[in-house]
């Protein structure tokens, strides 16, 4: 369910598959060790099929535990699905969101 | 002639879609979106809108192993889901303490806080979740109405 390829950015976080209930213990553990290690996060949500509650209390404590920090965390490639709970919880509105990879990092810049 | 109703029908007037009786645990929950999902689009629901219901209908069974049996493995949860002409209706029922229906508030939207989502998505995607008396009255029964797109209310 996190993916992150050696050739990666090191702040960025690749979630893949269905973030729910059974995996999210994970990919909370894996967003607040690498928003500890890293400060500013980018997490790729582009091959998220299914997103619910649970994953979405773990975005929002890992930008909780950014901000706290002076850093942030921001979603990448949004998948259509991700974005349809983000929208719902009108979330959309408290996370930075961008469109690439690309976009992502020169915001930063 | 026997007075049982028809194979796939119930004594409500409700058609049965499917009914299914799983383990209260986590890694069952696939199962049940996928068909729920299928359920939702046999209905006539878009393809967003069958994705919203199996969110809710997830979102419920989470409540249920989380609050309900506390993760404790040996819960059950039986699902059924039926409809009208109007309507989906998708019941749960489960075998844990019973529950107190005002004790389940979701999240103020402002309050952008981990957790207290899943209510939240219940309430905004269904058209109507209450809890009805069980069967025995043991454990909880909570049903879920979605009208059905277009059909008057």
């Amino acid at each position: 369910m996190v993916n992150n390829p050696a050739n990666q950015e090191p702040n960025v976080i690749r979630l893949k598959g269905d973030i729910d209930l059974e995996h999210s213990p994970g990919v909370r553990k894996s967003l607040l060790s690498a928003v500890q290690r890293e400060g500013t996060l980018f997490v790729d949500l582009s091959d998220v099929t299914y997103i619910d509650s649970s994953g979405i209390a773990c975005l929002v404590e890992a930008l909780q535990v950014a901000r706290a920090d002076g850093s942030d965390l921001g979603l990448v490639s949004v998948s259509m699905q991700a974005m349809r709970v983000l929208e719902l919880a009108r979330l959309d509105m408290v996370f930075p969101i961008h469109d690439d990879l690309d976009a992502a990092l020169s915001a930063k810049t | 002639m026997s007075d049982a109703p028809a194979m796939g029908t119930c004594d409500e007037g409700l058609e049965m879609l499917f009914e299914a009786r799983f383990p209260a645990r986590a890694d069952r929950l696939k199962l049940v979106r996928g068909s729920m999902w299928a359920a939702a689009r046999m209905c006539g629901f878009s393809d967003s809108m069958a994705q919203n219901i199996v969110l809710a209908v997830d979102e419920a069974c989470q409540n249920i192993i989380v609050h309900g049996y506390k993760g404790r493995e040996k819960g059950e949860i039986l699902l059924s889901v039926l409809r009208t002409s109007e309507a989906l209706h998708v019941r749960l029922r489960d075998f844990a303490p019973i529950v107190d229906p005002k004790s389940i508030r979701p999240r103020a939207l402002d309050d952008v806080k981990p957790g207290k989502l899943g209510s939240y998505f219940i309430r905004e995607i269904m058209d109507s979740a209450d809890y009805q008396p069980s069967p025995d009255g043991t454990g909880n029964l909570l049903e879920m109405i979605k009208r059905m797109e277009g059909a008057p209310w």
